[in-house]
This record gives C-alpha cells, sequence and structure tokens, in this order.
C-alpha cells in the first residue's frame, strides 16, 4: 500500500482542472484564506482516489500533483505463458458469430507476439466445427465434446476452462462479451486469480512487456481506459459482438485439433439444466443488422413504429428503440439499443425522434454512418449525425419511403 | 432464510454530462445513487423475505459515503446493512473488489441466497456477482429474470439469454445476478424511511474480515488503469432544413449515390 499521490501546495494555481478531469470524483477545491493571492488548493480524496493518473495529465501546466505507484512484483512466471486463446462459444451447436471476429483480432495480436493462435471449443457433438476454426485462422484447437457440455451451466464450463488454463498457460484468452462469456469468463477469472477486462473495444500488444493493452469505455463512454493485467497470466479480456470484423475464410486452412478426453465423472455440476425457452421475438437480432431504423421519444405514440418498420423493411434492415420509447411500452425490450439494451455497430443508424442520450449513443456511436430526423436541430444525435434532417419525422419519413420507391422504379 | 443483496453506489447517470469545452465528465450536482440494476436486487430480496421469510442484509464495499446506499435499501425493506470499507480497500478492480466482498460474507456465514444487480452502470463489466460466488464455492446463475420456484435448499429460475431464456434449477446457498425484467421495485414506505434513519450499520474493516491485504485494493488488483483519456468527438456532418419533400429527395440521392444504401 504504499501508492502516494500529493498535491505540491506551492505550485497549486487552484485552476480546478484536476477536479474537473478526475473520473472519480476524488479532487475537490479548497479555499485557502491564508494564501496571498486567496488561491484555492486541491485536495484528494485518499478512499477515492485509484492512482490513475488522469490529474496528473491534467496539470502538466504547472505540474502540482506528484504520484508515486510502487511496483508491486508476484510470484507468476509470466515466461511460462504463452501462446493466444480465443474461447469458441456455442450455443445449441452454433458457433457464435463473435468467435470469428476474435480470432480475427487474435490472429493478429498472436503474429506479434510470434505465438500460435489457439482455440477452445466446448460442447456436445461439436468436434466437426473445429475446421471451421482452423479455416478462420486458429492455428490449434481445443475440443471437449461430451454430452455433459449440452447446455451452458456455469459449473462444469469453468471447471474444464480453468483445468486446461492450468495445464497449458495462455497468456491472452479472449471472449465474447455474451450473456454466456461475461458470466463463466467471470468465475474462471476469478478461480485463478487474473484480470479480466469488460467491454474492450481496442486491443494491442506492448511488445516489450508482452502486456495486452485493453482499451475499454468508462462511465458510460464518456471516457476511455486503457487497462493492464501486468502481474498476472493469462491476460482475459472480453469483447462485445461488432467490435472486430470477423476473420475471413480459407477453406481447408491446415490446423491441428486436439480431442481432449472429458472424465465426466470428475465435471461437478451443481445446478440443474432444465429447459429453453425460445423468444420468438429475439429473432429481431439487431446486433446483427446492416441497417437498422431506431424510434425514439420523439415518435409520440406506438403507432410510430409502424412507420419506423416500413422505412427498415424497405432497407432490408431491423426496427431499434431507445429506452425511452421501450419504458413507454412501444415496443419490446429486444429492440433496445443503448448501455442498459443492445451494443450495435451497424452501417447506416437512422435516429427518428431520438435526442441522443449518453447512454442511448454509447450503443450505436460506432456505426458507420448516422442518419438523425429530429425536430430539435440542437440535439446531441442531431449534432453528432453524419446526415441530420430537421423536421417533422411524420412528414420527412414518408417521403424518404416515397423518395427511395420511386428511384428503384426508375432503376 | 438470510437473504443477502450486495449493491453498490454509483454516480446517477441520468444526469451526467459532458462538458462540451473540456470533453470531460461534469460532477457538480451529481448524485450518488444505488445501481440501478441492485434496485431490482434488493426488491426481489424484499419479496422473497415477504413469500419465505426470512432476514434481508444488504452489503457494500465502499468509502463512508456509500452509508447513504445502505440506508436507502433499509428503506426499501432491507433489515440490516453492512458496510465493508477499509483504506486498503482503495482503487480495488473487480477481482480484489469481489475478494472484499467474499471475504465480509465468509464472516457472516448462515446466508441462503445471495442477490446483485446484473452489472453496476459505472463500470458496466458484470463480474462481481460471478466472481464472489466463485470465492465463496457456491454456484451462480447470471442473468436471471424470474425465480420460478424457491424452498430453503434449491430453487428454480429462468436466465435470460440472447435468444429466449434457459429454465436453471440450483441448491441454495447460492448467488444469482438479476435483469430487470424480473420485477418493478417498489418506492421507499414512511416506515421504510423512518427505519433507516434510526438503522445502525455494521462496519467491517479488512482486519475484521480477515482480508489477506496483499489481495485488496489496488495493490491487490490485477487490472491497473494504464491511462484514461477522452474518446475522439465524433464530428456533425451535413445538416439538411427545409421543406420534407425536399430535404428526402436530397437524403436519399447522397445516401444512393454513395453507395450507402441501395
Amino acid at each position: 500500500m504504499a501508492n502516494k499521490i500529493n498535491v505540491l501546495a506551492d505550485k497549486c494555481v487552484g485552476c480546478g482542472l484536476c477536479a474537473n478531469n478526475c473520473p472519480f470524483g476524488a479532487i475537490s477545491m479548497q479555499e485557502r484564506p491564508d494564501h496571498p493571492r486567496k488561491f484555492k488548493l486541491a485536495v484528494i480524496d485518499a478512499n477515492k482516489c485509484t492512482f490513475c493518473g488522469a490529474c496528473i495529465e491534467a496539470c502538466k501546466t504547472f505540474k502540482a500533483i506528484e504520484m508515486h505507484k510502487e511496483e508491486v512484483t508476484s510470484g507468476v512466471d509470466k515466461s511460462l505463458y504463452r501462446g493466444v486463446w480465443v474461447y469458441a462459444e456455442q450455443r445449441h451447436g452454433e458457433i457464435s458469430s463473435v468467435v470469428y471476429e476474435l480470432l480475427n483480432q487474435g490472429s493478429v495480436l498472436a503474429k506479434a507476439l510470434q505465438v500460435p493462435l489457439s482455440a477452445v471449443l466446448i460442447g456436445s457433438n461439436i468436434t466437426d466445427k473445429a475446421q471451421d476454426l482452423i479455416d478462420r485462422g486458429a492455428d490449434k484447437v481445443y475440443v471437449y465434446d461430451d454430452p455433459v457440455f449440452i447446455e451452458f451451466q456455469d459449473d462444469p464450463y469453468s471447471c474444464i476452462l480453468t483445468s486446461l488454463i492450468e495445464k497449458e498457460k495462455p497468456e491472452i484468452i479472449l471472449m465474447g462479451a455474451t450473456n454466456i462469456g461475461r458470466s463463466f469468463a467471470s468465475r474462471v477469472a476469478a478461480k485463478i486469480y487474473t484480470g479480466l477486462t469488460a467491454d474492450c473495444t481496442a486491443l494491442d500488444i506492448d511488445l516489450e512487456t508482452r502486456n495486452l493493452l485493453q482499451t475499454r469505455p468508462a462511465f458510460g463512454g464518456n471516457i476511455m481506459a486503457t487497462i493492464l493485467t501486468p502481474r498476472h497470466r493469462p491476460q482475459m479480456a472480453t469483447v462485445r459482438h461488432k467490435v472486430f470484423k470477423e476473420a475471413k475464410v480459407e477453406k481447408g486452412r491446415k490446423g491441428e485439433v486436439i480431442v481432449n478426453k472429458v472424465d465426466a465423472s470428475k465435471i461437478i455440476s451443481r445446478t440443474k439444466f432444465l429447459g429453453f425457452i425460445k423468444d420468438a421475438s429475439a429473432s429481431v437480432n439487431i446486433s446483427d443488422a446492416d441497417i437498422i431504423v431506431s424510434g425514439g421519444r420523439g415518435l409520440g405514440n406506438p403507432e410510430g413504429f409502424k412507420l419506423i418498420a416500413e422505412l427498415a423493411e424497405l432497407l432490408g434492415g431491423a426496427v431499434g428503440a431507445s429506452r425511452a420509447a421501450v419504458d413507454s411500452n412501444w415496443i419490446p425490450y429486444s429492440h433496445q439499443v443503448g448501455q442498459t439494451g443492445r451494443t450495435v455497430a451497424p452501417k447506416v443508424y437512422i435516429a427518428c425522434g431520438i435526442s441522443g442520450q449518453i447512454q442511448h449513443m454509447v450503443g450505436m456511436s460506432s456505426s458507420d454512418t448516422i442518419i438523425a430526423i429530429n425536430k430539435d436541430k440542437e440535439c446531441p444525435m442531431m449534432q453528432m449525425a453524419t446526415y441530420s434532417m430537421e423536421g417533422d419525422l411524420y412528414e420527412i419519413i414518408p417521403e424518404i419511403i416515397k423518395e427511395i420507391k420511386k428511384t428503384r422504379c426508375s432503376i | 432464510m438470510h437473504i443477502l443483496v450486495c449493491i453498490k453506489q454509483v454516480p446517477g447517470t441520468t444526469n451526467v454530462q459532458i462538458d462540451p469545452e473540456k470533453g470531460t465528465l461534469k460532477r457538480e450536482g451529481v448524485e450518488a445513487v444505488i445501481n440501478p440494476f441492485d434496485e431490482y436486487a434488493i426488491e426481489e430480496a424484499v419479496r422473497l423475505k415477504e413469500r419465505i421469510g426470512g432476514t434481508v442484509t444488504v452489503i457494500t464495499m465502499g468509502p463512508p459515503q456509500a452509508e447513504s446506499a445502505l440506508r436507502e435499501a433499509i428503506s426499501r425493506g432491507a433489515d440490516n446493512a453492512v458496510l465493508v470499507g477499509d483504506r486498503a480497500f482503495a482503487g480495488a478492480d473487480t477481482w480484489a473488489t469481489s475478494y472484499a466482498l467474499s471475504s465480509a460474507i465468509k464472516t457472516i456465514k448462515d446466508f441462503g441466497v445471495i442477490f446483485c444487480g446484473k452489472q453496476a452502470t459505472d463500470g458496466d463489466t458484470a463480474q462481481v456477482g460471478p466472481s464472489v460466488a466463485e470465492m465463496l464455492d457456491i454456484p451462480h446463475i447470471a442473468y436471471v429474470k424470474k425465480i420460478e420456484e424457491i424452498s430453503e435448499t434449491s430453487m428454480k429460475v429462468e436466465r435470460m439469454m440472447e435468444d429466449g431464456y434457459d429454465l436453471i434449477e440450483t441448491p441454495v446457498p447460492c448467488l444469482i445476478t438479476v435483469v430487470k425484467e424480473i420485477n418493478t421495485p417498489r418506492v421507499p414506505s414512511l416506515r421504510g424511511k423512518m427505519a433507516a434513519k434510526k438503522a445502525v450499520i455494521t462496519q467491517l474493516n479488512a482486519q475484521t474480515i480477515n482480508a489477506d491485504t496483499t489481495k485488496t485494493g489496488l495493490a491487490g488488483s490485477p487490472t491497473q488503469v494504464k491511462k484514461i483519456f477522452t474518446p475522439p468527438q465524433r464530428q456533425g456532418g451535413e445538416k439538411f432544413t427545409g421543406e420534407p419533400q425536399v430535404i428526402a429527395a436530397e437524403l436519399v440521392k447522397k445516401l444512393l449515390g454513395s453507395g450507402i444504401i441501395n
């Protein structure tokens, strides 16, 4: 606990830049009546400070904050850990598309580190899927194929992955930030005492230390943080859908498939899987759509979604919604885009009557082209859109529909 | 049953605004609230108590200010509150937070179901719940949207997945993380508010929970923040104003012309 951070009273001019930049609200500005020019003084609350260094960056001009971070050495011999792994999540026997995206980025990391890229496939009757993973860039696939893994449960999955990690010692493990990935990756990381960074949006390598530079949004996407796991191995990270592009298919690519025997008697599952009930409305998977037409509070009533759906259908896209529209019961939750809904990154995102609360923006701001339709030209969505259309959406959307139909007919 | 709820105090995100010039968070006037997902966890715990009897204890790791979140939980129907606070816990990542929470829970012993919100709105990791379960060596089920059956020794729950839901049975003790579909939290009652005011908060620290301080706080955290930066702001593009018919035609021409749609 030898981390120290101090404000140098003689250098602090009381400008408050550090307090404004502190993501943790740990700095307050206090009066200094005894100061000749009545400057305020920055005071750091040791209970809130995480030594992130944002204040030091903010105080570049005055250099009034000093930080000393203790270098902690751990017992883990990092040189024993080599190789990049992707957890090949499957559900009902189908590999999740996020796996192909992770294999793409995983191969970049593996090349940089000059190590093989491996995939771990756990399930029942899934050995034949291993070649798909090799076609997408895996050099090696570890397979656990047994009826005990037919449905996802945290106990057996975390048990088998943990034992494979302990045996093979990879340096990096990437997993999808899905309900399955987030749930059991946490258990695995807790068990082997290593770092797990959620929802990374960029992954790089620091070649000197072989550390994985994990960048993720913090505080609802207002701030980005680059996170390291400097002393523990493996370095574990989860990544959402659509953050990376899918790896290209190279049919018949050569790779090694290692089918591990499963001693089912050693796989304990305290929970019992009883059944799966498919949600019909979940067939609208907005995470996978190339075009999304979204409606918000500005629609004024649930009928508005008929117009939204008409435009979406015409463009071959999906229907999205803001939280305001979902909370008003105009449309089911499965359509919700944003922090508490789905993260999407389509080619085109059309925001109709959505003002652009930050919680919505973090769920869609990486879309290629954003079109906003709104009466209020000052709202955040209109300010950041690639194309912003000022006016009544009930007048503009029908015109857009008419125009697209007209143009298509004339071709 | 002794029911536990792990909660976290977070900045009230509905108020979070960005300073347009500096691109940083505006902190002034942002009040600290109970993590919105934890409100569903508290409500479900209280409903469980009303159904099968028992007591509800809320627990949080945080600075002394987090006491207000605990008192609010009592106003919403919890019976007891525990604040796990120590300078040695400062700067904890999800692993070190889970370690401190699970160490504290080990001193409580006779618990049944532990409830958590599916994630906190400031960190958004969804990692602490499952990690606490692992460290306590009990099963967990994440993203629970309904408790179908419950007894002193087992429960049957619906786990929300991307394509529907799974029905899972788990023995008790266990930990579940809940999604907002599970219930509609009640507003604090007058009686609850009175109880919250009078409640004595149990204070635990690193020593009283027998924590190994090499595993707590920043020093015990496997992950470290290397740097924090403001993402480049997306620049606004072309603005269309005028007659709907005219601007719609202009937009469609642009989109088709550049191949954005076809």
